[in-house]
């Protein structure tokens, strides 16, 4: 579009200085979110007296690994991530069981109570129990310190379900009548015809819930009380709002130094827990900016 | 008299067996032909009966004394005791008013800034520079929310960079994290860095459906760039800042629970407790879950109601709803 508005045309010396505007403005934004990641690298790597002297931004000043040996030595850090990943794989394959299966019944246009079922899914993205009723359901299960408080209450996105409701829509009826007719029930027809024909659609969905598993933390704040059980999330707000003991991270140094070791040792894990998410984020973006667009069409 | 009353409420009697029995036959046979499809609901149908539904039943220990081991119903009935609790609570007040504040600047940032991206991103020629742009500005909606947390602590420490920059100009360090009149612009920026990049997918989506013969039009009646983007450009993707606009009203009282839990401490709460907060501090810290769940149905009926009113004046106004 935009190339058919200029074609044939000079741009004005106005539209050039907004050009121009443009670019610095653009340049800013680009700026502005990729600074914080380099100032806590930066950090993650200075001498503590250079941080707090309030001397270190884009370089880091007496570089050292000093604070990563810490941190990657301490055992709870590790339990955590293990945590993390557990978690993550346990509750993205319950959503995506559930996911697909309600929305592949969702996208038969001939079922008959089809409206009803739609709408049991949709009013709750508008009305929700609330977080005490929640607390009080998940606790009187059972469920605490159990990874199903995790996978559960969360287990449909209903903004998803909706997005793969829209892609099972799309696919061509006739694909499904020739299965029918192949004598395939519904059940071998969706694990056989339609599963296999949606691998890229259950790719993006796998990613939606892994990344929101992965990074949330509320659940696990919430309903683990053991140490051990916490993701490394719950591990990283416990260490920035100072709940862990600050002298247990730092080991065997001395009590002014831990005091002062509390920012490199945060800004490190904060670089650990982020590694994951930026190592995979060029090749999920297109993924999931096709799923959102997907889902706009029709939610 | 007597005899015609009884003769017509045969009829209709009869009348409606007739016809509940003309409705239950398809469903006979749709559950003969689709029992298998119906068999894949079953479980996903279970999940929002047990987790969403039973907790909106939950609710009704807002009315009731609810006590920790007993009934996730609670006791016995307390009517509106938790609730007139709350109404002559003072903090109450003072949350209710930060919620407000809080979410009415979050619209305010949160919602345009998208908008405004999307259309400068949309002037930009070089398409390997706006992929660029673009994939930078997405980023930041793919980090957990207590790594922005931590992010935005360390950038706003005595030691920080914001610091630094006040130091560079010679003012005193400020202790932000601790001072309750930094709390909202610290909240809205926060969340603005998070969200105006992945916010300018849909509108940027929305721009590529405009007709360009519209803008052939535009030029040709004599409109400039400017009054190209007011007449063309802004009415093409106003169904899509509408849809945004109403779903942003219905997550204006729930504003940013979760990052709140983690940036506030008690010297910010003048500014920083919102209802959900001050609700979790209530109910599950403090374990007055009665009253923790009257403030927050209080909560849900004020969203919904948004929600609703936002998307009728939106259906009557400029013709887009949700529903």
């Amino acid at each position: 579009m935009v190339t058919t508005r200029a074609r044939g045309v000079r741009p004005s010396r106005g539209y050039r200085i907004f050009q121009a505007v443009n670019a610095v403005v653009l340049t800013g934004v680009v700026v502005v979110t990729v600074y914080p990641f380099l100032t806590i690298v930066a950090r993650s790597l200075s001498d503590n007296a250079y941080i707090v002297a309030g001397k270190v931004n884009l370089v880091p000043r007496g570089f050292n690994l000093t604070a990563y040996r810490v941190v990657t030595s301490d055992p709870a850090f590790w339990t955590s991530y293990r945590n993390t990943v557990v978690y993550t794989v346990v509750a993205t394959i319950v959503s995506i069981v559930l996911t697909t299966c309600y929305a592949y019944v969702l996208s038969k246009r001939h079922l008959r109570g089809r409206t009803a079922l739609v709408g049991i899914a949709v009013f709750t993205m508008f009305f929700t129990g609330g977080l005490i009723p929640n607390y009080v359901l998940v606790t009187s299960l059972g469920l605490k310190n159990t990874v199903w408080a995790i996978a559960l209450p969360n287990a449909i996105n209903v903004f998803n379900l909706l997005v793969m409701k829209a892609f099972f829509e799309s696919l061509p009826v006739e694909l499904e009548e020739a299965a029918a007719v192949d004598g395939l029930d519904t059940y071998g027809t969706l694990l056989r015809v339609v599963l296999p024909l949606s691998k890229a659609m259950v790719a993006t969905m796998v990613l939606f819930y892994a990344v929101s598993f992965w990074n949330s933390w509320f659940a696990a704040f919430l309903y683990m009380d053991r140490q051990d059980l916490l993701p490394v999330t719950v591990y990283l707000r416990n260490l920035i709002v100072g709940a862990t003991d600050a002298t247990q991270t730092g080991g065997g140094l001395g009590a002014d130094d831990v005091v002062q070791s509390a920012a490199t040792i945060q800004s490190v894990t904060i670089v650990l827990t982020v590694l994951p998410i930026l190592a995979v984020y060029p090749f999920i973006q297109r993924y999931f900016v096709s799923g959102i667009l997907l889902g706009s069409v029709k939610g | 008299m007597e005899r015609y009353r009884k003769f017509s409420t045969a009829t209709v009697g009869a009348r409606m067996t007739t016809q509940t029995a003309g409705r239950r036959r398809p469903w006979r046979r749709a559950l003969r032909r689709d029992w298998q499809l119906y068999s894949l609901a079953v479980l996903p149908l279970l999940f929002f009966l047990v987790f969403r539904y039973l907790p909106m039943l939950g609710n009704v220990i807002a009315f009731r004394r609810f006590q920790p081991g007993g009934s996730i119903f609670g006791e016995y009935w307390t009517g509106l005791r938790y609730f007139r609790l709350f109404f002559t609570d003072p903090t109450f007040w003072d949350v209710f008013t930060n919620t407000l504040v809080l979410g009415a600047l979050t619209l305010l940032f949160c919602f345009p800034l998208p908008i405004v991206l999307a259309l400068l991103l949309n002037e930009v020629r070089s398409r390997v520079l706006k992929r660029f742009v673009q994939s930078v500005s997405y980023l930041p909606h793919f980090l957990s929310i207590v790594i922005v947390a931590a992010m935005v602590m360390q950038l706003v420490s005595v030691d920080g960079t914001v610091n630094q920059l006040i130091g560079a100009v010679g003012a005193e360090p400020v202790p932000f994290i601790q001072e309750a009149g930094w709390f909202r612009s610290i909240y809205v920026s926060s969340e603005v860095w998070q969200t105006v990049g992945w916010g300018t997918i849909l509108y940027l989506a929305a721009l590529t459906t405009i007709d360009g013969d519209l803008y052939e039009a535009a030029r040709i009646d004599g409109a400039n760039r400017w009054r190209q983007t007011w007449h063309v450009t802004l009415p093409g993707i106003r169904p899509t800042m509408m849809t945004l606009l109403i779903l942003n009203i219905g997550t204006f009282m729930a504003v940013g629970f979760e990052k709140i839990l983690l940036l506030y401490n008690p010297l910010t709460y003048p500014t920083a407790d919102v209802i959900s907060t001050y609700l979790y501090r209530v109910g599950i810290v403090s374990g007055n879950l009665s009253y923790g769940a009257a403030i927050g149905l209080f909560e849900a009926v004020i969203g919904l109601t948004l929600v609703l009113s936002a998307n009728a004046i939106s259906r009557r106004t400029v013709g887009t709803s949700l529903w």
